[in-house]
């Protein structure tokens, strides 16, 4: 052996780099392939946006979740709301819940197509790439249908949801259903077996049981490790305790198993989707609380009163009383926390955002060491990182 | 099969335990969030407390996050969210600190509370005793101010562009093309609860 000092080298990864999955920055420390030290550099994408909402309204802080993760854009809302909420104490009609649990589980459907596809394209496939965004496609004109647009919603509002949805809506994304099962087990039939994609990923990063707890791993970083874990029926909100799905868990804590549960997850969602649908009827979509939900268009035409509570409601906004929430949902990602303080006034005094993917990444040293450089990317597709929520 | 512990049982349990109640200064419950208020010296023996004992077992810290109260006597408060797992439950700790009362850091407890401190070191300019790595996390390389203190403006002091000239990306003073306006509003909504400041008699008289 020649001196081992030669094979070390620090390199750069990113920021602009295709499998970083956005503006992230590793720095390597490499022993020929062998990766010793990963040390992320983030922050390339942040945007202040705590320090935005701290300015505005409760309403206008709204459409910032859209621009956190920014695949599944209404579960961030969805946790910004239900804090909120809890401060308010409102009671959230049932069909806007409904609305908001179909939408959130639309958004699992589009944060999975798109990380299942990548995670494939970091090991090299390019097809399921291809077939995941077409699917995405489909899902991102239910968005634009339901709220006018394609990702930056701003549709879960205070009390419940902007806007009704059509029937004809509902009946598309019935209709979206059982094909999109074809598509999956097509999307599986590409990897699931395939031993170029097991070769990369089973073994790859694994994550045991002590590490979800010491690196604050949630979602299906903490399912794919065996814990039985799911805010949606641990911690329910909305109606989920009503609905019937069921939890994949994983065993061995690796790439492989968290794709398995991501595939998996796809399907109980679509089947909580046709659930939803099987449930819901008409009726109201917002509370009738005239402080915090606005008025219909239609009574603001003959009612002083409607007109001057839409002025206020979008001027001045809503004052939410003294006290601070901590409020999480299980988003596509893992746990979405927001942490808000109200001091009483219109504005949140502090509202922290608790986004699933900083956690997972801080990990990655701890992950990626003792891998070759090529599993690393593998590792990083496996977190599923969205640089939106991790810069924030 | 998914029981919630709720914070009664929680409180009680926490009251029984008399090296753990000992160290807490109060506590308080804010929409059915149970929060301790704790010394920023007792901190590390308190989340140690809460997560090794087989009673509390908060194994995960979900979120640690700095919050900027200027008119208080010791200014930060640091905000601790724990969750357990087991017996399905969070709770919250708080503990106040500022430059001449230093926080412990739990770095050693929670491995993935190194990057939320830095985070708070970032925006808030809180040092964490035993942190190791106190850098900047989310702000520019060679940035100046911490910007989630409630005297950082919103602007900001600094802007970049690309400088065609000097072929490189520059840095000038913010320089605002109209003046950012903070809306006041001066007539206060009939039925809706103002804080007590908004509605007092001097400050409807400024206006």
């Amino acid at each position: 052996m020649t001196n081992k000092n030669t094979d070390k080298f620090r390199v750069n990864f990113g920021p602009q780099h295709p499998a970083a999955h956005g503006v992230l920055r590793l720095i390597l420390d490499l022993d020929g392939e062998v990766v010793e030290r990963v040390e992320p550099h983030i922050g390339l994408l942040h945007r202040g946006t705590e320090k935005l909402i701290e300015n505005k309204t409760y309403l206008q802080a709204l459409p910032y979740f859209d621009r956190l993760d920014y695949v599944a854009p209404m579960n961030q809302e969805h946790a910004f709301t239900l804090a909120i909420e809890g401060l308010l104490n409102i009671e959230v009609p049932k069909r806007a819940q409904y609305i908001r649990v179909l939408y959130s589980e639309i958004g699992r459907i589009l944060s999975h197509m798109i990380n299942v596809p990548a995670q494939a394209l970091d090991v090299g496939a390019l097809t399921p790439t291809l077939w995941g965004w077409e699917e995405r496609e489909k899902l991102m004109v239910f968005y634009e249908r339901a709220c006018g647009s394609r990702l930056h919603a701003a549709y879960f509002r205070t009390g419940g949801v902007h806007q009704d949805l059509e029937e004809t809506l509902i009946e598309d994304i019935y209709n979206f259903c059982d094909p999109f099962l074809k598509v999956l087990d097509d999307l599986e039939g590409l990897l699931t077996n395939n031993r170029i994609f097991k070769q990369r990923n089973v073994d790859i990063g694994i994550v045991s049981k002590q590490d979800v707890l010491d690196w604050g791993l949630t979602g299906v970083m903490a399912r794919g490790s065996g814990y039985h874990w799911d805010l949606r029926k641990t911690q329910p909100y909305e109606v989920y305790e009503e609905l019937d799905f069921q939890i994949p868990v994983g065993k061995n804590g690796d790439n492989y198993d968290r794709y398995l549960i991501r595939v998996e997850e796809c399907r109980q969602s679509v089947s909580i989707i046709k659930q939803v649908i099987s449930k819901m009827n008409p009726g109201p979509i917002i509370c009738d609380d005239k402080k915090v939900a606005p008025p219909k268009r239609s009574e603001m035409k003959a009612s002083m009163e409607a007109l001057i509570h839409h002025f206020k409601l979008y001027t001045e906004g809503y004052n939410v009383g003294p006290g601070d929430i901590y409020r999480a949902v299980e988003a596509p990602k893992g746990e979405f926390g927001v942490y808000l303080i109200s001091d009483g006034s219109n504005k949140p005094y502090r509202c922290k955002i608790r986004a699933p993917g900083f956690a997972h990444l801080q990990a990655i040293d701890y992950l990626g060491k003792g891998y070759l450089l090529p599993d690393l990317s593998a590792i990083l597709g496996s977190l599923d990182l969205v640089f939106g929520e991790v810069d924030r | 099969m998914y029981e919630r512990k709720n914070y009664l049982e929680l409180l009680d349990d926490i009251q029984s335990h008399p090296a753990l109640n000992s160290l807490i200064i109060k506590h308080e419950v804010s929409a059915g969030d149970l929060s301790l208020h704790v010394a920023n010296g007792d901190i590390y023996n308190v989340l140690k407390i809460l997560r090794d004992d087989a009673s509390f077992l908060f194994s995960q810290l979900s979120d640690l996050c700095g919050v900027d109260w200027p008119e208080n006597e010791i200014r930060f408060e640091v905000v601790y969210n724990l969750l357990s797992m087991s017996n399905n439950s969070r709770i919250r700790i708080k503990s106040l600190t500022d430059d001449k009362n230093n926080i412990q850091s739990i770095c050693k407890l929670f491995p993935c509370a190194e990057w939320y401190e830095r985070e708070a070191y970032d925006l808030f300019g809180i040092n964490f005793n035993g942190n190791k790595d106190l850098r900047r996390i989310l702000t520019d390389y060679g940035f100046e101010g911490h910007p989630l203190r409630k005297d950082f403006p919103l602007t900001g002091y600094v802007e970049v562009r690309y400088d065609d000239d000097k072929k490189r990306v520059i840095y000038e003073p913010v320089e605002l093309k109209q003046e950012y306006r903070n809306f006041d509003f001066e007539s206060p909504w009939e039925g809706v609860k103002y804080p007590d400041d908004v509605l007092s008699d001097e400050a409807l008289d400024d206006k």
